[in-house]
């Protein structure tokens, strides 16, 4: 088989929930951060990580922002972890519009985690870094990912041929010459 | 632009049901900042000195202090005030946790609330949206219960709830009032059930904007992370597993019995295992590093938290071991009863009956073992039935209407309120004028910065020395490298000690900085994150208000005044100014009377504890000499004015 390595580089933050008392100073911290200019507001609604809190019942679950999507879920899991309950939603990034999670509270628009990207970058993003309790830590990883070429090639050329069938192929070709510009 | 501050009270009359949305006088900020200050500032304009706890007139004001939702860590205290029916006095009480951060959020500093409603309400805020609502479905219910039932009602697990149960409900002078794991104590819950206000639900999404942003970070975060390392910081109680201290020293029962060769290792390996088998885990604070609240499941009850010594007082007052404190919390902090004072409100009362003061026609089908009495006494105490109504007016007035000779069992209270259980040997001066001139009604609320005792050797005492950060000045170094014995200290040096100790709480309630990393701490081992050689750069980084050492000292010095200003228009005098009588076995009435003097003059007070019109007009309140005159409290006089304490030669 004709198979390519090339490696990718993938950021992670790791949270041990159990190590987690709640105190919130990476809402703080992360919407320091994103305030323009920078650290001059905080908010914790404006955070991209939001601890899933429920005090009373023991949960406590930090979550970074991710995607956005436009409709909620139909049903969920309900997870059983050591005995307590929690919502599939407890784990879930998305900014959706069940919960006002990762919505900028002004405009409505979207919350997503940068990593704290920065020119010259950060040695870990800011919410690992104020964690003192330990409870948030970052890695970096390089993973080698294997890239079978010819089978990636075929399969674009299916999802190419499908768009051509649905649109025309004027429309497909309009369309990939606006995409490339906007590169 | 706004900075720290929102700029905004929120004002609430129960009465009318109108809320509304004020600015707030900017000016209040630059001279009592925020929190009990300002809020000391309120009560003296606003609630006439003979308005009595249960008129409508009273306020009971939620303070997020000046530095709450700020990058300042563990910057979170939530600041409660009102005029309470049990002392007659101004009311101190604080919690921390997340309630005051989100106030800020909502876009409130404060909120202020007067009259009381025609029935059982609960106040909804969300940023302008604020709405008084009906609450009688939660009549009854309990105070972290009340919290679950709102987050339901409301569909939003981030509202932060302030509650009461049903001890405050039913007026019981040791209600508190609960958020979360985190109570405010010192009797402010009676006044919250007298308006029927049974919670406040908060929630806000606004900016809170800091006026130097990168400095301000900076510092904070070097702070944050001075709290989180070492142990000079938050409460050690919540890893250290030996307790002797508390068991051996502090009085058992209703502050009568010592107990000193009570802590064992065989005690210690029990106690420790039957925590860490219940305990979900330690939790912090808004913004800290540290996680000082123990989360207990016990089986049976309702999850709770616990500070400190709030895991002893039951037991101790019982006589019984920490399982019986673990049983009896999840049920008292449902109801909303303060651990420190109940206990002892029920050691009292069994001491009664044994006395033959009240008698078994007093307490029907009682149990006979002393579990059974605390959850009995509880139980009637919450409902206030039979003997429980009278208890539930707290020991002193209790003792009075009991008569009969009640009143010498009324023996561990200043100012009609109960102190800790410490029963001492020699006169410790220092403990004598922060237990006797205290307002915030505990000692724990006073002492703090200047270590308790001194250490043995001066090499130990020159390491001590070169590490600390804290004090205010350089002689205080020197006071320490010279003290060898507890009591051989100089009068004025006591001035001084106890003033500094005094000056941080104050400052930490008008900024809402924790106790465990600032005026509480120091005084074990001296590492501890904040003081006044670093909070003024905080606190102008944060708001952009010119402030130094100096200016935060006679800010401090006004506060401290205003609170005593309101308390001797409401009767406050030398008189009441008295530590329990047999807090140490051996008395000096002489010399405490002439110490007692020295503070006064040391403070710009004339010999009532009055504070002089020379001391109020330098200090900025003209307003409040003028008043006290008018009253005839003050005549006008020409009283030495307060001395220049710190550095504060302007
Ligand atoms: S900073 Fe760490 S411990 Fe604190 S809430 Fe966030 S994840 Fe939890
Ligand atoms: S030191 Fe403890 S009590 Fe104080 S704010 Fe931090 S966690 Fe809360």
């Amino acid at each position: 088989m004709n198979v390519d390595v090339s490696s990718k580089t993938v950021k992670e933050i790791i949270a041990d929930i159990d190590k987690c008392t709640g105190c919130r100073a990476c809402e703080m911290a992360c919407s320091a951060f994103h305030a323009m200019p920078r650290y001059s507001s905080i908010n914790p609604a404006r955070s991209r990580i939001r601890v899933v809190a429920d005090e009373l019942n023991d949960e406590y679950v930090p979550v970074r922002a991710g995607n956005f999507t436009r409709t909620g879920c139909d049903g969920r899991h309900v997870y059983q972890l050591k005995g307590k309950k929690y919502s599939e939603c407890s784990f879930c990034p998305a900014s959706c519009p069940t919960r006002d999670f990762f919505i900028e509270p002004d405009s409505g628009l979207p919350l997503k985690c940068d990593m704290c990207e920065d020119e010259p970058p950060l040695a870990e993003p800011l919410c690992v870094t104020v964690c003192e309790p330990g409870c948030l830590t970052y890695a970096v990883r390089q993973v080698e990912a294997e890239v079978d070429a010819p089978a990636e090639r075929e399969a674009m050329a299916r999802g190419l041929a499908s768009l051509v069938n649905q649109h025309g192929i004027e429309a497909v070709i309009e369309n990939l010459k606006r995409v490339s510009k906007g590169q | 632009m706004k900075y720290a501050e929102t700029g905004f009270n929120l004002e609430v009359d129960l009465s009318t049901g109108r809320a509304e949305r004020l600015a707030s006088d900017p000016r209040d900020t630059e001279l009592y900042l925020g929190g009990q200050g300002v809020a000391a500032k309120i009560l003296f304009e606003r609630v006439p000195p003979d308005t009595d706890a249960f008129s409508p007139d009273n306020l009971l004001i939620f303070s997020a202090c000046l530095l709450v939702g700020t990058p300042a860590p563990a910057a979170n205290r939530t600041v409660v005030n009102t005029f309470s029916p049990q002392t007659n006095l101004m009311s101190h009480s604080l919690f921390g946790g997340f309630f005051g951060p989100e106030l800020k959020f909502a876009g409130y500093d404060r909120i202020i609330i007067r009259g009381k409603a025609p029935e059982l309400v609960y106040l909804y805020i969300h940023n302008d949206r604020v709405e008084i609502r009906d609450a009688s479905h939660l009549r009854g219910k309990g105070t972290t219960e009340t919290q679950d039932l709102l987050k339901a009602e409301l569909k939003d697990q981030r509202v932060q709830v302030a509650a009461i149960g049903l001890a405050g409900e039913n007026r019981v002078y040791m209600a508190s009032i609960d958020h979360n794991h985190a109570s405010a104590s010192r009797g402010v819950g009676v006044i919250m059930g007298d308006k029927r206000l049974k919670a406040i639900a908060v929630r806000g999404t606004r900016d809170l904007n800091i006026a130097r942003p990168a400095e301000m970070f900076e510092l904070a975060q070097a702070l944050h992370r001075k709290i989180g390392e070492g142990d000079g910081n938050g409460d050690w109680m919540a890893v250290d597993e030996d307790d002797s201290f508390h068991h051996n020293h502090f009085a058992w029962g209703n502050a009568r019995t010592r107990r000193k060769g009570y802590w064992s290792e065989e005690l210690q390996q029990r106690w420790t295992r039957w925590k860490y088998d219940h305990m979900d885990r330690q939790t912090g604070c808004f913004n800290c590093a540290k996680k000082c609240r123990n989360v207990i499941n016990w089986p049976g009850g309702r999850r709770f938290g616990y500070k400190c010594f709030g895991k002893d007082t039951y037991h101790m007052a019982a006589f019984l071991e920490l399982d019986f404190t673990y049983e009896i919390l999840g049920v008292a902090q449902e109801y909303g009863l303060d651990s420190y004072s109940t206990p002892q409100v029920i050691a009292f009362a069994l001491e009664l009956l044994e006395a033959g003061i009240l008698t078994e026609k007093n307490f029907p089908d009682m149990p006979e073992d002393s579990r059974g009495r605390f959850f009995y006494l509880l139980e009637k105490i919450v409902r206030r039935e039979g003997i429980g109504d009278v208890l539930a007016d707290s020991v002193s007035h209790a003792a009075k209407r009991i008569g009969n000779g009640a009143e010498a069992f009324d023996h561990n209270t200043t100012k009609k309120f109960e102190q800790l259980p410490i029963k001492l040997g020699k006169l410790n001066p220092a403990y004598f004028l922060m237990i006797a001139t205290g307002e915030k009604m505990s000692i724990t609320q006073i002492e703090g910065s200047f270590p308790q005792d001194p250490l043995p050797t001066q090499e130990q005492r020159e390491a001590f020395v070169s590490k600390w950060e804290a004090p205010p000045d350089e002689k205080f170094k020197q006071y320490f490298l010279d003290w060898k014995k507890r009591d051989d200290i100089s009068d004025e040096a006591t001035c001084e000690i106890v003033d500094w100790n005094e000056a941080m709480h104050y400052i930490d309630d008008a900024t809402g900085l924790c106790g465990f990393v600032s005026s509480f701490r120091g005084q074990f081992g001296g590492g501890v994150a904040y003081h006044m050689n670093n909070i003024p750069q905080m606190i102008a980084h944060a708001t952009g208000m010119k402030m130094d050492k100096a200016r935060l000292w006679k800010t401090f010095q006004r506060i401290r005044t205003l609170v005593r200003a309101v308390n001797v228009r409401r009767g406050l005098r030398r008189k009441d100014e008295r530590p329990p009588e047999d807090h140490w076995a051996v008395r000096d009435e002489k010399y405490e009377q002439e110490l007692l003097s020295k503070y006064y003059a040391f403070k710009g007070w004339n010999s009532e504890g009055i504070p002089t019109r020379q001391t109020l007009e330098r200090l900025d309140m003209g307003y409040a000499a003028d008043d006290l005159e008018r009253r005839g409290i003050l005549k006008a006089d020409a009283g030495a004015a307060a001395r220049e304490t710190v550095a504060a030669a302007e």
